[in-house]
């Protein structure tokens, strides 16, 4: 035990490890915030395809030799949300289909234009890194740090700001919009938020599990908890839980960010479901 | 002039028409009652005196009165609302947020309201309950405070009573009574032609040519009722 804690004492007096786990945090944070709307709004799908979107920008990136990727996939992200929720709200079937083309095309071109212009020696491993996140958290620049963080407390501000509005119009849009609620410029705030929390998650995850960490806290939270208050102070907690311990986990045992990430959100949505079940 | 004016209104979806030729006013302090078949249009030209739809053809005027910060509606309710982790106490909240603009949180007097109108429908024990695990009854009444909260001049309601006991109905005819004697105006969809005929002082019967219908609750009873 002691030796474990004296590896992580030593580990934990690089900067970049401290980097790591800070912007990993703050991800894991941002990501459960908006979770309930996402999962109830059916937004998860879009979030499912924006992050292919984002995988797409990146690859534009690796292929222009771009060293931030970020300037690149924020913007191509965000207009791409905005687009998305044009398309998907008119109607469910063709939205659906409209939204998988968009997000096979992006996966699919992305590769190519990776392999066509990539001039990266290891092109496979760069593949894997921005699908499943691996070791890019730990190669954090002080700008992407930087950049995280004011992204970060950008999204907890709006959040913050309008989480009335956002519980109202997800709960019952026809009522928000009924009563003046702008339900529509609250939906295109959402997709935007929803695309800089993408533009920041493929950091620390890799495009293919970002789902998982907006969905997880959100599901589990919600097995437990039953007012939106709760729930949403519940996910947060438990995204930020998962995300620290999955960081220092695969440092101490060398397994790739990401996926011990997810695996923990795993473990702790089953105690969840137990919980909730046992409650009845 | 009428706080709302429906002018040869066609509605429907997607090309295909469900109801023409509906021309009707409300004035400030009435009382209508909209009835009709099931799938007649009834909830359709609710959603579209809201501005949630745009009329296939015809005109709806409004006097100012008639802004979207002077309306409670109380929908009938959808699938999405069944799952959603709210307790009743939030739902009747957010009914308030039409009078806070950009301010980011409820002030006293709006929560002071919330409560007010939780009390009024017998629903103030149930404030921590999660509403999805509430009675249809009880969900009923909890949208209603919660339209109540939204405005106390005009109430749209898409069948109040739908899914309650014979009790239970009538204490929401009563309250939505009150409320009109207190001068709200009232639009109400209902399929329960007797209580609209007792408590109504306007009828729309929505169906095709003949049997569609608007006029005083007097001259829809001394026309025989019930349009066809
Ligand atoms: N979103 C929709 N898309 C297409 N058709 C619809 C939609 N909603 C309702 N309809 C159709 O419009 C007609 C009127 O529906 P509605 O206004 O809900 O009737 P009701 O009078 O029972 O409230 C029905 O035939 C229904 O099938
Ligand atoms: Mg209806």
């Amino acid at each position: 035990m002691t030796d474990i804690i004296d590896r992580l004492i030593f580990y934990f007096s690089f900067s970049f490890v401290q980097y790591a786990l800070i912007v990993g945090v703050l991800i894991a944070l941002c990501s459960s915030l908006l979770g309930v709307t996402l999962v109830l709004k059916r937004f998860s799908f879009i979030g499912d395809g924006l992050s292919h979107v984002a995988f797409g920008a990146i690859a534009i990136a690796a292929a222009f030799s771009l060293t931030n990727q970020f300037i690149v996939v924020l913007p191509i992200t965000v207009i791409s949300a905005v687009l998305l929720l044009r398309t998907g709200q008119n109607t469910s079937i063709k939205g659906d289909a409209a939204l998988a083309m968009i997000s096979v095309s992006a996966l699919g071109l992305g590769y190519l234009v990776l392999n066509v212009f990539s001039t990266s020696a290891n092109l496979a491993g760069d593949v894997c890194t921005s699908l499943f996140g691996s070791i890019s958290i730990l190669t954090l620049s002080t700008l992407d740090v930087w950049l995280s963080i004011i992204l970060s407390v950008l999204v907890i501000a709006v959040f913050l700001l309008f989480y009335h509005k956002i519980f109202s119009v997800t709960f019952d849009e026809n009522f928000s919009t009924a009563t003046g609620t702008k339900a529509k410029t609250y939906n295109f705030i959402l997709a935007i938020v929803i695309a800089v929390i993408i533009s920041l998650a493929i950091n620390l995850v890799g495009a293919l599990l970002i789902s998982a960490l907006v969905i997880f806290p959100a599901l589990s939270a919600m097995r437990v908890f039953k007012s939106f208050k709760a729930v949403t102070i519940c996910s947060v907690f438990f995204s930020t839980i998962c995300a620290a311990l999955g960081i220092i986990i695969s440092i101490l045992a060398g397994t790739p960010v990401g996926s011990t990430i997810v695996a923990v959100d795993i473990v702790g949505f089953a105690i969840f479901s137990l919980i909730g079940y046992k409650r009845g | 002039m009428a706080q709302l004016t429906c002018e040869n209104l066609a509605l429907g979806y997607e090309g295909k028409t469900v109801v023409s030729d509906l021309s009707f006013a409300v004035n400030s302090g009435e009382y209508l009652c909209i009835v009709g078949e099931n799938g007649s249009g009834k909830s359709t030209l609710m959603k579209t005196i809201l501005n949630l739809k745009t009329p296939q053809s015809g005109k709806i005027t409004t006097d100012s009165g008639f802004a979207a910060t002077e309306i409670g509606y109380m929908p009938q309710q959808t699938a999405a609302q069944k799952d959603f982790p709210a307790s009743v106490r939030e739902v009747v909240r957010s009914g308030c947020l039409n009078r806070v603009g950009l301010r980011p949180f409820f002030n006293r007097a709006e929560k002071q309201l919330a409560e007010d109108n939780m009390k009024r429908l017998g629903i103030e024990h149930l404030a921590k309950r999660c509403y999805r695990e509430l009675s249809g009854g009880q969900q009923q009444r909890v949208l209603l405070a919660r339209a109540l909260c939204a405005t106390h001049k005009i109430l749209l309601l898409d069948e109040p009573a739908a899914g309650l006991d014979p009790k239970a109905t009538a204490e929401m005819y009563d309250i939505i009574s009150d409320l009109n004697k207190s001068g709200t105006t009232i639009i109400m969809i209902s399929h329960d032609i007797e209580a609209s005929v007792k408590y109504a002082s306007h009828i729309l019967h929505i169906g095709n040519g003949e049997s569609m219908f608007f006029g005083t609750k007097d001259e829809y009873v001394s026309r025989g009722g019930y349009g066809a």
